[in-house]
């Protein structure tokens, strides 16, 4: 127990030291404003991804709705400060919250579902999210909302990522994540030991929803504009990217496949028509060379490289109905 | 009445591309058990090859009919290529890893083929040719009409839905199908040669969608290269609305999705057209999530 | 002998059919508190199926099952574990991927008593909850001599140690019946001897009752109390050891699968 408390206060030190230094190189000019707005994505970024690990590599239920839960925590924040005044902060609270709200809504129908029924299903929720706002004339239609107090800095989004992450890695490494995981391997036998599948496959799912509604909010106050064309299927699609690449069931996998995403994205802007295509050939590449993504299965603070786990755990989405 | 009857027609325009889309989506997600996202993307590319065909048919001054069969002939013979050529680099050396790799890999080869699209074609929507003069049809006394591209496609449509029933019912080609995608180890044990096989669905899967590719651009003349999206993700929906992996159930879910989403623009919702399919896709699966025609399948304990 | 004699189970008349296929007709039998029980049956008799009943991984057709008088037939197979019957499976059902030691605690969680935001928030509830089960499962590991490998990943332990492991965690969960099926299946003789002195001693240190599925006849002879058998769905005798082994009915059954 002990080691583990140290490793984790390390963590929180080496992540606090980061800040602190970019902090700095931000202050003093040396970081200019793209590498600003770049390392803002990267931590939007990496809410978004370690969230929607918890639901499809943690939990191993195939979720791709997770742009809907963003989008209803950016549009909901963006309407507390657009409209009402509503402290920033407490505005990106209350945006997850909201986005919370629609995980139970959507998990507890959508949840019984397994493997890609559920991926169809979540996709599907969110794209009824996105054309809802579509056709919604107070959250501005197709245009979507504009002139968003951009309030996000690199302080904020800093502290809201780490919380994110220390917070799920904390579910994670307890007996409720225990649960989860339980249900990714089999959730026959893990009903059979009981736990409660449903329940915890909600739980999994709302607060993945809670964190991907903040890292909305907080992109919302990043980018002025939001629209609804910004949350579609293919932003789900991103984000998921992400996690895979990273190493399915692994935060710090996680972590990685987001900044590796975003940086890739971001370098690749200086060739706008071959940066899809390089992006793409680097998906597939990635697959059919480390289809276990780059960290494979390893899980923050246990170190051991999941070599043998991620063998062991040959398919994560085997139950097929 | 003549009105809901009217756009009905109208819809199976549109849902005889879902159908055909779907086809492929379900034959492949039957064989190999995976969502191929780039589906709706050899649609695109098929599309355009039928664009190019026509264009160069009808300036050599071949007749429109002829012109129609070649560009078909052409657009699904290369687009099944295409499907082939996409199975073995792509998804062929990931048959033993997890299933959501696998899907990763789709979308990276439907982002792959969007985006070469774009590249070389740019991305400007490109105008479809005219292969045929549009005529239009009274029906029998009444004001519903129809005009040439819809009976066109109807024909096609039926046409190939004939001969797809064939192959997957009384050739070696369709039994194999059959037999991998109810077992593959089993059917590679009675001597079945699964890699050839999975090709053909490509193969045919591929060359339905181009079909559904000059069809879109026949009725609505106009293409672009990211002209797959969207009615590769509703042709996905038309497969699992008819139950996933069934060929009946596709082609059903296909014309059903066209005419209800047809009626749903008619009654001036056209905005929210797409939630509809969505929604009616979620009904489905939280109701009956083998779809309309799809087998249920439990796990043994 | 009031005591003693007290019902645990009771199943009166289950039926469950898939289909038209009738798995299981008019199945009734009893357990008493403490009792070693053998189920046995040829193959396709339908004990998995009674097993499946009796945890709720599907409702019954028709018929009662009480569990301490209680009705749960058709209840959720989580709530049938907190009410006292915890089970094995015949085809072996561990989380691979998580260690020994994890696969055991699981089976603590429904008596963990720190919440989620304790967890979330690592308050001391948390620490203290997390010891308690660590400390737990790692006593019904040296039980089954597998405290060595506790941080072992499962999926990499020797076929007849997942085949334990899966006992230890089915006791971990605080039953009062346990269900094995076939936890013999697999192994050599000795470990089989070695398993069943196991069973035999779990069963009066924890003061349990079991249900013992087995296929092999003459391995549960030696420890049951009482044996029913099924044959196609049926229940076609009961009693103890010799009373079965001598039972014409079972012959027939077992010859006639062979014949």
């Amino acid at each position: 127990m002990k080691k583990l408390n140290s490793k984790f206060w390390l963590g929180i030190i080496i992540a606090l030291a980061f800040y602190g230094i970019v902090q700095v190189l931000l202050t003093t000019g040396v970081f200019n404003d793209v590498t600003r707005s770049m390392l803002l994505l990267v931590g939007v970024n990496v809410m978004l991804a370690v969230s929607l690990n918890l639901i499809n590599g943690i939990t191993g239920q195939f979720s791709i709705g997770h742009a809907g839960f963003m989008s209803v925590g950016a549009y909901t924040s963006a309407i507390l400060t657009l409209d009402y005044d509503v402290p920033f902060i407490l505005a990106i609270i209350i945006g997850g919250i909201v986005a919370a709200i629609f995980g139970v809504l959507i998990g507890m129908p959508t949840l019984r579902l397994n493997g890609d029924y559920l991926a169809i299903a979540t996709l599907g929720f969110g794209e009824i999210i996105r054309i809802i706002l579509l056709n919604t004339e107070y959250v501005g239609g197709a245009s979507g909302l504009s002139g968003i107090p951009a309030k996000s800095t690199w302080t904020i989004i800093f502290f809201f990522t780490l919380f994110t992450v220390v917070l799920i890695n904390n579910f994670i490494r307890s007996t409720h994540g225990r649960a989860c995981l339980a249900i990714r391997e089999n959730e026959i036998a893990a009903e059979a030991m009981g736990i409660n599948t449903t329940l915890y496959k909600v739980i999994a799912f709302t607060i993945g929803a809670l964190f991907a509604g903040m890292a909305g909010g907080l992109s919302a106050h990043t980018f002025y504009v939001i629209t609804p064309g910004s949350f579609n299927f293919l932003k789900s699609f991103e984000i998921l990217v992400m996690v895979v690449l990273g190493g399915l069931g692994s935060t710090a996998g996680s972590i990685v496949g987001a900044v590796f995403v975003t940086l890739l994205y971001t370098y690749l802007r200086e060739f706008p028509e071959w940066r899809m295509i390089i992006y793409s050939i680097v998906l597939i590449l990635m697959m059919i060379f480390r289809p276990s993504g780059l960290l494979g299965k390893t899980r923050i603070n246990f170190g051991k490289l999941g070599k043998k786990e991620a063998k062991a755990n040959g398919s994560i989405d085997s139950s097929t109905p | 009445m003549e009105y809901f009857i009217q756009q009905l027609i109208n819809g199976i325009s549109v849902g005889s591309i879902y159908a055909l889309i779907a086809l492929g989506y379900t034959m492949v997600y039957g064989i190999i058990k995976l969502i191929n996202f780039a589906h709706g993307d050899v649609f695109m590319v098929g599309s355009f090859i039928g664009l190019y065909s026509a264009k160069f048919l009808a300036n050599a001054g071949l007749p429109p009919v002829l012109v129609l069969l070649l560009s078909l002939i052409i657009a699904m013979t290369m687009s099944s290529l295409l499907g082939i050529t996409i199975e073995r680099l792509a998804y062929k050396p990931l048959r033993k890893s997890t299933r959501i790799a696998a899907l990763i890999t789709a979308i990276g080869v439907s982002f792959l083929l969007e985006y070469v699209a774009v590249l070389i074609l740019g991305p400007q929507a490109k105008g479809f040719p005219d292969i045929m003069e549009k005529k239009q049809y009274q029906l029998f006394g009444t004001s519903i009409q129809v005009d040439s591209n819809q009976v066109m496609i109807l024909i096609t449509t039926i046409v190939l839905m004939i001969i797809l029933q064939y192959i997957v019912r009384y050739t070696k080609t369709g039994k194999a199908m059959r037999a991998v995608s109810f077992d593959m180890e089993a059917a590679r044990l009675m001597g079945i040669n699964v890699d050839r096989t999975i090709s053909a669905t490509f193969a045919i899967g591929s060359a339905l969608a181009a079909a559904a590719g000059v069809i879109f651009g026949m009725t609505y003349n106009s293409v672009d290269p990211l002209m797959g999206v969207m009615p590769g993700l509703k042709a996905f929906v038309a497969a699992v609305l008819g139950g996933i992996g069934s060929i009946p159930g596709a082609l059903v879910g296909g014309l059903l999705l066209g005419t209800v989403e047809t009626e749903i623009s008619s009654l001036g919702y056209s905005s929210w057209r797409d939630g509809v399919a969505f929604a009616v896709l979620i009904l489905i699966l939280i109701f009956k999530p083998s779809g309309l025609f799809g087998k249920n399948v439990r796990e043994k304990v | 002998m009031a005591a003693s004699t007290a019902v645990l189970l009771d199943v009166k008349g289950a039926s469950r059919s898939f289909g038209g296929l009738k798995a299981l007709s008019e199945v009734s039998l009893h357990i008493n508190k403490g009792e070693l029980i053998g189920l046995i049956g040829p193959n396709g008799a339908g004990k998995t199926t009674l097993f499946n009943l009796l945890t709720g991984v599907y409702p019954p057709s028709t018929g009662k099952i009480l569990l301490n008088n209680e009705s749960v037939g058709g209840m959720k197979p989580f709530k049938i574990n907190h009410k006292g019957a915890a089970r094995t499976f015949q085809n072996i059902r561990l989380f691979t991927a998580m260690t020994v030691l994890e696969n055991v605690k699981i089976a603590f969680h429904q008596h963990a008593r720190h919440s989620l935001f304790s967890s979330m928030l690592r308050l001391p509830k948390h620490f203290k909850g997390e010891e308690e089960i660590t400390q737990k499962a790692m006593d019904i590991l040296k039980i089954f001599n597998l405290a060595d490998q506790a941080q072992e990943t499962a999926g990499n332990l020797s076929y007849g140690n997942q085949r334990r492991l899966e006992i230890a965690r089915a006791l971990a969960a605080g039953p009062k019946l346990l269900l094995l099926d076939e936890p013999a299946a697999g192994m050599n003789p000795n470990e089989t001897r070695d398993l069943m002195n196991l069973i035999a001693w779990i069963r009066e240190e924890f003061d349990l009752t079991i249900l013992l599925i087995e296929h092999d006849m003459s391995l549960v002879m030696g420890v049951c109390n009482r044996i029913y058998v099924l044959d196609r769905g049926i229940l076609i005798a009961d009693g103890t050891p010799v009373e079965i082994r001598n039972n014409p009915k079972v012959i027939e059954a077992y010859l006639g699968q062979e014949a």
